[in-house]
């Protein structure tokens, strides 16, 4: 069986996360590029998997900048055995849409029976992406699994619904996203750090994945960005006994109760 | 020149009853053209949820009834809304953003080659057309995207819009349910949330109650229920407290949870860390309770205090009920 997991670079959220005010597009020198924690989750669900079943090839495949292979090779270390990378100038302020036809494309090209996907990149991109790459690939869709079983015919899971949870199932080929229920993932060890410099690293442009990016097709573009003012600190007292009392007063005064 | 439909996909519960961003995306409809719903229901409540859609703006109700419980995932609201599509020629959809209003926009924007924008908060029409409003870097920046050409697909934040449409008498229009065209998923199972809450649903909340890691246990956070039923407010968690086990995960708040913006937003025991700021700082009021007087979340709070949650509180609930009296 061949898993391919999508893995995205996103700012740290620990740090400053910036939009460049005149192109709207993230600010590479503002914050540091980490592994978007729910992909590192993602891989972490890949790899269990491989270690309980034979046979199971595991291929991390990213779209991004340059700065996205040394995330990539970070991933490798974690398990998995090879990586894949769609750079390409034209591909900087990718819409949505473009960014699923050329994920589809890398994963047609890889060859795949399930692509494992995070449900939702924190860098508020919104979650679409997995179900797109499905339908661009003609396959089921299981997105936003709080958990996941993999067999060597399907998958399954459970999700949040509409008043409840629901159990489903996929057969393979599928794709599917998962949630931060699953487990974290696995710090790499000393040895998975080594073995990920021998593991290949392939590079792709859009042309070798015969995407056009300028395509005359609808794309979504930014038509302005700006910067919301910072919040700033109100009032604040130190409980000397009557604390409560005095935000009765507060809320009362504003009118919110 | 006509009004433009907008098409709106209104999620139905087990229960017959519309979910709660139904009114929230029906207003932003309203702003934009004529609203038109899309309902999948469950055999003899469509009706009844095609009246409550008029009520919430619905001009027209393209409305399929299902027999049985849905078997498969997506696809039969994914029909639903592409039959839709083809009788109306909209120039915009727009579906939650939740999970399945997520899947349905993005197998629909695929198959119709059409621009899409995530998470909205807002929308607008300029000379060109239809823009969407986002809040990136929760809420540090915001922008505004627009298709290229052709209709866009918008995933609306819940409880971002506080728009509301007039009440219409919907012209209501049955579809058989269609086949899928796409390969899908099936539904094996459907456990319904038991501990139907009587609290208003955190998203839509004109106030939220949160509670944090600081509350020390399971029990400790009955302290923000209390307050929470108290106040009439929505009840929320930081995601320690939710891996703690305090609270449920989809009561989780920030970055990878909700995001709210309520009139007033109450952090109890709460540090305020960048990805719990990112689900909550655009609420209109926040307070904060927290023992350290160096927690971030006061850096942000309107009105902070320094204390514990667990004498602050009690008192709180006190005055405020007897000031109701
Ligand atoms: C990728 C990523 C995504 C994340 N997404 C989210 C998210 O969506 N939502 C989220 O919330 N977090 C998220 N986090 C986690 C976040 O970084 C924090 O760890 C988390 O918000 C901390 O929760 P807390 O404030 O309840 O706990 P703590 O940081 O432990 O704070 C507890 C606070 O309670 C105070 N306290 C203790 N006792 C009392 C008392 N009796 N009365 C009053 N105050 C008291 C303490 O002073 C302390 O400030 C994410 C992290 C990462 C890396
Ligand atoms: N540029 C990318 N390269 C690889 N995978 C991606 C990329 N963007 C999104 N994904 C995958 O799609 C998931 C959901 O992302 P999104 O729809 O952008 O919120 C992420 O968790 C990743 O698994």
């Amino acid at each position: 069986m061949k898993i391919v997991v999508l893995v995205k670079e996103v700012p740290d959220s620990y740090g400053e996360r910036k939009l460049n005010l005149t192109t709207g597009l993230a600010d590479r020198e503002a914050s540091e590029k980490v592994l978007d924690e729910i992909t590192g989750r993602a891989v972490e669900a890949a790899v269990s998997y491989a270690e309980s079943a034979d046979e199971v090839e595991i291929a991390l495949l990213s779209m991004g900048p340059e700065s996205a292979e040394s995330t990539l090779r970070k991933t490798l270390a974690m398990g998995g055995d090879s990586a894949h990378h769609v750079v390409d100038e034209a591909l900087l302020g990718a819409d949505l849409t473009l960014t699923a036809q050329v994920l589809a494309a890398a994963v047609q090209k890889i060859g795949f029976d399930l692509v494992i996907a995070g449900d939702a990149s924190s860098d508020g991109a919104g979650g679409l992406l997995p179900a797109m790459v499905a339908e661009q690939l003609g396959v089921a869709h299981a997105t936003s699994l709080d958990s996941l079983q993999i067999s060597a015919e399907a998958v399954t899971g459970e999700r949040a619904g509409y008043g409840g949870t629901v159990s489903v199932q996929a057969q393979l080929p599928a794709v599917v996203s998962v949630t931060e229920r699953l487990p974290d993932p696995r710090f790499p060890g000393f040895k998975g750090i080594m073995q990920a410099k021998k593991k290949p690293l392939e590079t792709y442009s859009l042309a070798d994945l015969g995407v056009d990016a300028s395509a005359d097709v609808p794309r979504s573009i930014m038509l302005s960005v700006s910067q919301t003012p910072a919040r700033t600190a109100g009032e604040k007292i130190t409980d000397e006994g009557d604390a409560g009392k005095r935000l009765a007063e507060y809320l009362i005064e504003k009118k919110v109760v | 020149m006509a009004e433009q439909n907008v098409l709106v996909f209104l999620p139905v519960l087990p229960s017959g009853e519309l979910v709660g961003s139904a009114a929230g995306l029906l207003g932003a409809a309203a702003q934009l053209g004529t609203p038109v719903g899309v309902l999948v229901a469950g055999a003899g409540q469509g009706q009844a949820a095609a009246q409550a859609a008029g009520e919430l703006g619905a001009a027209k109700v393209y409305l399929t009834e299902n027999d049985d419980a849905p078997t498969t995932l997506t696809a039969p609201a994914l029909e639903a809304v592409a039959a839709a599509w083809e009788a109306t020629d909209p120039e915009a959809v727009l579906v939650p953003n939740d999970i399945d209003g997520r899947d349905i926009a993005a197998r629909l924007a695929v198959r119709t080659s059409s621009a899409v924008a995530a998470d909205a908060v807002g929308v607008h029409r300029d000379a060109e057309g239809v823009v969407a409003e986002h809040s990136v870097y929760g809420s540090a920046f915001t922008t505004e995207s627009a298709p290229t050409h052709g209709a866009l697909i918008i995933t609306l934040r819940e409880g971002a819009v506080e728009a509301r449409a007039e009440a219409a008498q919907p012209e209501v229009i049955t579809l058989d349910a269609a086949q899928p065209k796409s390969a899908a998923a099936v539904i094996t199972g459907f456990a319904e949330n038991v501990e139907a809450s009587s609290r208003p649903d955190l998203r839509s909340a004109k106030i939220v109650v949160s509670g944090g890691r600081g509350l020390g246990s399971k029990e400790g956070f009955g302290l923000a229920e209390q307050l929470a039923d108290a106040l009439g407010a929505g009840l929320g968690a930081s995601r320690a407290a939710v891996d703690a086990g305090y609270a449920p995960y989809s009561l989780q708040v920030g970055q990878t949870g909700v995001s709210v913006a309520p009139d007033l937003y109450i952090a109890l025991g709460i540090s305020g860390a960048v990805q719990h700021q990112a689900g909550m700082q655009t609420a209109k009021t926040i307070v904060a309770i927290n023992k350290d007087p160096e927690a971030p979340i006061f850096d942000i709070a309107d009105f902070g205090i320094v204390g514990d949650a667990f004498e602050v509180v009690p008192q709180l609930i006190e005055t405020i009920k007897a000031k109701a009296q």
